[in-house]
């Protein structure tokens, strides 16, 4: 262990540890998004048990741990996890420009297949706005029509409202983007940490496509749901 | 064949540097494209003007030494192909061609399109290697390698480091490269005792030569005239995790 | 014999440093009698080495493991681009992993019959001696040979030898085994063993009280020209292919290092010795800057064949069977299409030469893979020889599953090279040449799969003793600095001169046109009369040379044009020696085919009599007549005899 606790910066400082890092990290955000999607989805068993899915997050662990504690200790992971799975794509991003300081004057073309590929970075940056936004909305109900005073189910249902389509639209097309995200980015997590072989390539690609539908289902389900009023 | 060239123009390493327009009349569809230049610089040396430096030596697609980046695509439009083993026939009469050199910042441009790729030579001297002094070999049958191992080996050592990959490459990434270096040694059994020294001293030498990162956009595997697979990269990336935070380097 | 018209008579001279006794023991003797150099001095010892090729690659990572301080250059960007790389089929080594009778013996004698009796016995016992150690060498280095299922080492058959002794990697041995030595070399460079400099061309020798004490160089960047001191200097620098311009060659690839030690002294040995490799492709047009190789192994499934018509210019498939001549099945029923190289080549030439060829300009024949695709099925082709067929269709246009492929012999490797004793030394104290660069193993033809073997024999595993004993005996004194100023005076001026001549015609004009001649009078037929034509037309061009060519730009710059000026003036020296070389020696052997001297059926006749020594050339001036010195050639084990096919 201490082999690895002295290694660990100068692998950061390395290019293939950045990528490890935002796999890693990448990872993390993954399994978060897939609790976060069941619980959303909880929804559609109505009012009482998505509120008290809501309450649980905040008592998980008690008595043995004072409120909130669990939920507080995964926030804490989740910050680290963004800020650096942010910090080593703009490192690298950074890395990329000096790289090559003068551009090509013919457009560059592209063969390589992927559209998502192409879209890592600056869908990146529109995923991370559109979190602070979901933040302010649904954790610090800045932005919510309802404010802090309603319950979990109703601020969802006010918020999707059919007159609030704008919103749904900017949820769906953020949750789209994270699901190219993850097509890609699954896929090269797996090869950043080394567990792509050359006969796994297609399960891998299968697998990340399969993550990135799923994720991106379960997430647009909620807001078109309430929009459509079939929940609600 | 009527052509209408765009090539990069620079004195040295110290000049800006700008395309420069050429027309070119009857040029042959059997003629492959340095051929073609060639027939442009007697053109230019007939009218008294500075012919295009290029860079190129076996003409028969292994030395690496051809570069150009031919309308945005590293050694030109048609796969797995060196910009030697390009024929005119694959463009259209008329058609207008942008020649540019090699771009990276690790591979500065020293005259229009011959650039300086010595760091590929860098990362090899890194540690892209075995080490068997002279005489010391022990007999070639002692040590029996398993048909797979070999046969995927020679697919990776086939890489012909013409710098390729690191043009096409959005992140200017010379991870493939590096990839098929630690891939090709890294799976043949003399390989193993230095493995781990090797791919981290390697990846160092990449980085510390103002190489980007490889994100995996797969630019580099489809420029590539061997057609390298990307999974080499995978094999880099495993190996140097193994031998960093799996503590494999002693 | 001597028409002194052309050449002077020297004084004989013979190789002191072979050992004698059972020839089995003769390298092993000469290593025990080198002197050694003392560990703690190898340090102070500095060797230049010149090319980084199979030869030169090898012996800068050798000779930097045992300690030497070893400095070397390449015209190349990286001592990886060496012309060694594009080596296609194989390596050669007496392994007898086949148990199919295979021996050093049985190397050694199809070595020197395959050379047509011009080699030295003792040099080609020890190639064939060392040919397994570099197999273990190789392997050790972590090349990729190709391999059997149970996990060792693959052969084939290889030029029509009879036993299966060829390694090999794909069609790319050359580029794995240059790999593997360019490896090593970078190894030494880091272990800071060897000092590199890539982009740098060797322009001059610099001599000292007779001795070859260091090189001017230019680098080929910034034009700076410099000079650097050794005390034994190495020339890996291949060979000389480019005088014919088209060969399968790489364009850079020149005779200038040692055409430049040449002309201090250094006898140039069998310079007409070249050899013309039967399955190129075809000259396409005037644009044609070089030749593609297409491996030899095409010749065990196509068909080799020529309109029986002259003139006759229907499609191949149009041409009914019994109006096509297989002239190899034909001419040699025995051997068929899988004749020697040089036979091959001649029969392509002469049906030509009867207006019967195929292509643009009718040079070419058919090599047709119809008959093997119907035997074997399209897909067993395609498994054997895709990688080439591929090739072809890049190239031409063509595609060669539908259409028989066009080929046409080219210049591929030159036998001749500089003269050197069994330490791989010249007549010039302390310098050594190796690889191509020398003339020693392959006599008037190289086999197949023999070309890498003799490059890394040298470089490996034979310089590092003769070079050791060298630099044991000589403790030499620091360089002059008058010698250097001289080189370097000498290599400025020539600078000078190309950049002042400002006439009219490129480099490449000249070149060509040179090309053109040696093609023509010094190819793969060569006549009394043809020669002493090309006797005329060389000087007159050489001369045209001097006073119209034209290079652009400035000396202290990059400038390819500037470059190649200076090859091309030793190309037309150099070609000249060859011609003079051709032109005295009026016997056939190998690569060399005089007209005159055929037998009844136009196969090469040898003349042993009078023509077993080899012609090993001393410089007089660009104006004199090169001087002859000969070393008689001595057959004990393997008895000269006539060649046969049929």
């Amino acid at each position: 262990m201490q082999a690895v606790a002295i290694a660990i910066p100068a692998i950061y400082r390395s290019t293939v540890g950045k990528k490890a890092v935002m796999a890693v990290t990448g990872g993390i955000l993954v399994l978060f998004l897939v609790a976060h999607m069941v619980g959303n989805l909880k929804i559609f068993l109505g009012a009482g048990d998505f509120n008290h899915y809501a309450e649980w997050l905040r008592t998980a662990g008690e008595p043995a741990v004072p409120h909130r504690t669990v939920l507080t200790l995964t926030e804490v992971v989740l910050t680290l996890a963004v800020l650096l799975h942010i910090w080593s794509a703009t490192s690298l991003a950074l890395r990329a420009r000096a790289a090559r300081p003068v551009k090509y004057e013919s457009r560059k073309k592209s063969h390589a297949r992927g559209y998502a590929t192409h879209t890592m970075r600056y869908g990146g940056v529109i995923i991370a706005l559109f979190i602070i936004w979901h933040l302010l909305d649904l954790t610090f109900y800045a932005v919510n029509p309802l404010g802090s005073s309603a319950t979990p189910y109703d601020r969802v249902i006010a918020d999707f409202a059919p007159d609030r389509w704008y919103i749904t639209v900017w949820y769906v097309v953020a949750v789209l983007l994270v699901g190219l995200h993850l097509w890609h980015g699954a896929w090269s997590a797996f090869n950043s940490l080394g567990w792509r072989t050359k006969r796994n390539d297609g399960f891998l690609r299968g697998l990340a496509a399969v993550l990135a539908v799923v994720i991106a289902g379960g997430f647009v389900a909620v807001p078109i749901a309430v929009t459509f009023g079939w929940v609600g | 064949m009527k052509l209408t060239l765009r090539i990069w123009r620079q004195t040295n390493a110290s000049d800006k540097g700008r395309m420069v327009e050429y027309k070119l009349d009857d040029i042959s569809p059997d003629a492959s494209f340095l051929e073609m230049l060639d027939v442009l610089n007697e053109q230019l040396i007939a009218a008294d003007e500075e012919p295009v430096a290029f860079d190129h030596d076996c003409r028969e697609g292994i030395c690496g030494m051809c570069s150009l980046v031919i309308n945005g695509t590293p050694h030109g439009p048609e796969r797995n192909t060196t910009t030697c083993q390009l024929h005119m026939r694959k463009f259209k009469d008329g058609e207008v061609i942008d020649v540019e050199p090699w771009r990276a910042r690790a591979f500065p441009v020293i005259k229009d399109l011959v650039v300086d790729r010595s760091p590929l030579d860098d990362m090899i001297q890194s540690g892209g290697y075995i080490s068997a002094p002279t005489g010391t070999a022990p007999e070639a049958h002692s040590v029996p390698v398993p048909k797979p191992d070999a046969d995927r080996a020679f697919e990776a050592a086939e890489c012909i480091g013409c710098g390729a990959c690191v043009a096409a490459c959005p992140n200017g990434s010379a991870a493939l490269f590096l990839g098929a270096k630690v891939t090709a040694l890294g799976l043949m059994p003399q390989g193993q005792p230095e493995r781990w020294d090797r791919v981290v001293s390697m990846l160092d030498t990449h980085d510390d030569a103002g190489f980007g990162g490889c994100t995996l956009t797969g630019e580099c595997t489809v420029a590539c005239p061997k057609g390298i697979p990307l999974d080499v990269i995978s094999r880099l990336n495993s190996d140097y995790l193994k031998a960093t935070a799996g503590g494999k380097k002693k | 014999m001597t028409d002194d018209t052309f050449y002077t008579d020297g004084a004989p001279i013979a190789d002191a440093k072979a050992p004698h006794g059972p020839i089995e023991d003769r390298w092993t003797t000469r290593k025990f009698e080198a002197k050694l150099v003392n560990p703690a001095n190898k340090r102070k010892k500095k060797i230049i080495i010149i090319g980084t090729g199979l030869a030169g690659g090898s012996a800068g990572a050798t000779l930097g493991e045992a300690g030497y301080h070893v400095v070397q250059f390449c015209f190349q960007d990286s001592p990886r681009r060496a012309h060694s790389i594009a080596a296609q089929g194989g390596i050669n080594a007496a392994k007898n992993y086949r148990n199919d009778g295979d021996s050093v013996h049985r190397l050694f004698y199809d070595t020197v019959k395959g050379g047509d009796f011009r080699a030295r016995e003792s040099n080609v016992h020890r190639l064939a001696e060392i040919s397994t150690q570099i197999i273990d060498q190789c392997v050790a280095q972590g090349v990729p040979f190709a391999r059997e299922y149970g996990g060792l080492l693959d052969n084939r058959s290889f030029g029509g030898t009879q036993v299966s002794r060829t390694f090999y990697a794909r069609g790319q041995t050359g580029q794995q085994l240059l790999l593997g030595a360019y490896q090593a070399l970078m190894r030494q460079v880091d272990a800071g063993n060897v000092e590199l400099h890539p982009r740098h061309e060797m322009l001059d020798l610099i001599m000292e009280d007779g001795r070859a004490r260091g090189v001017v160089v230019r680098n080929l960047v910034t034009g700076e020209v410099s000079h650097h001191t050794a005390d034994a200097v190495v020339l890996a620098s291949g060979g000389y292919g480019n005088v014919y311009f088209l060969s399968t060659n790489a364009m850079g690839s020149n005779v200038t290092a040692s055409w430049r030690a040449h002309k201090h002294g250094a006898y140039f040995a069998n310079p007409c010795f070249t050899q013309i490799h039967p399955t190129c492709i075809p000259v396409s047009g005037d644009h044609q800057s070089k030749l593609t190789l297409m491996s030899e192994s095409l010749r065990n499934d196509g068909r080799v064949w020529v309109p029986k018509q002259a003139g006759d210019t229907r499609r191949p498939a149009d041409i009914p069977e019994d109006e096509r001549d297989y002239y190899l099945e034909r001419i040699y029923p025995s051997f068929g299409n899988l004749v020697p190289r040089d036979i091959a080549s001649r029969a392509a030439k002469n049906v030509c030469d009867e207006g019967r060829g195929v292509g643009p300009g009718g040079l070419g024949v058919f090599l047709d893979f119809a008959d093997a695709i119907d035997r074997l099925g399209r897909k067993t082709v395609e498994a054997k020889y895709g990688n080439l067929f591929e090739m072809y269709e890049r190239i031409t246009g063509e595609n060669p599953y539908d259409t028989p492929m066009r080929i046409y012999p080219a210049v591929h490797y030159t036998m001749g090279g500089l003269w050197v004793d069994y330490d791989l030394q010249s007549n010039i104290p302390g310098l050594f040449v190796v690889g191509e660069a020398n003339f020693s193993d392959h006599g008037a033809n190289r086999l197949g799969a023999s070309a890498l073997m003799q490059g890394l024999a040298d470089g490996y595993f034979v310089l590092p003793t003769g070079l050791g004993d060298y630099i044991a005996r000589n403790n030499l004194p620091p360089v002059g600095d008058a010698a250097i100023a001289e080189a370097e005076t000498r290599v400025n001026e020539q600078i000078r001169t190309f950049l002042s001549i400002d006439g009219d015609r490129s480099v490449d004009s000249f070149h060509r046109e040179l090309g053109h001649i040696m093609w023509e009078y010094c190819g793969m037929e060569r006549t009394d009369a043809g020669l002493r034509k090309a006797l005329e037309l060389i000087p007159a061009l050489r001369e045209e040379f001097w006073t119209r060519l034209k290079v652009t730009g400035k000396g202290d710059e990059l400038n390819q044009q500037l470059e190649k000026a200076g090859r091309v003036a030793d190309f037309f020296e150099l070609a000249e020696l060859m011609v003079v070389d051709a032109l005295h020696r009026s016997e056939s052997a190998g690569g060399h085919f005089r007209a005159e001297s055929q037998d009844e059926d136009g196969e090469a006749k040898r003349d042993d009599d009078n023509f077993a020594y080899v012609a090993a050339w001393e410089w007089a001036g660009r104006d004199a007549k090169p001087v002859l010195h000969k070393e008689d050639l001595e057959f004990e084990y393997v008895k000269p005899t006539q060649r046969s096919y049929k």
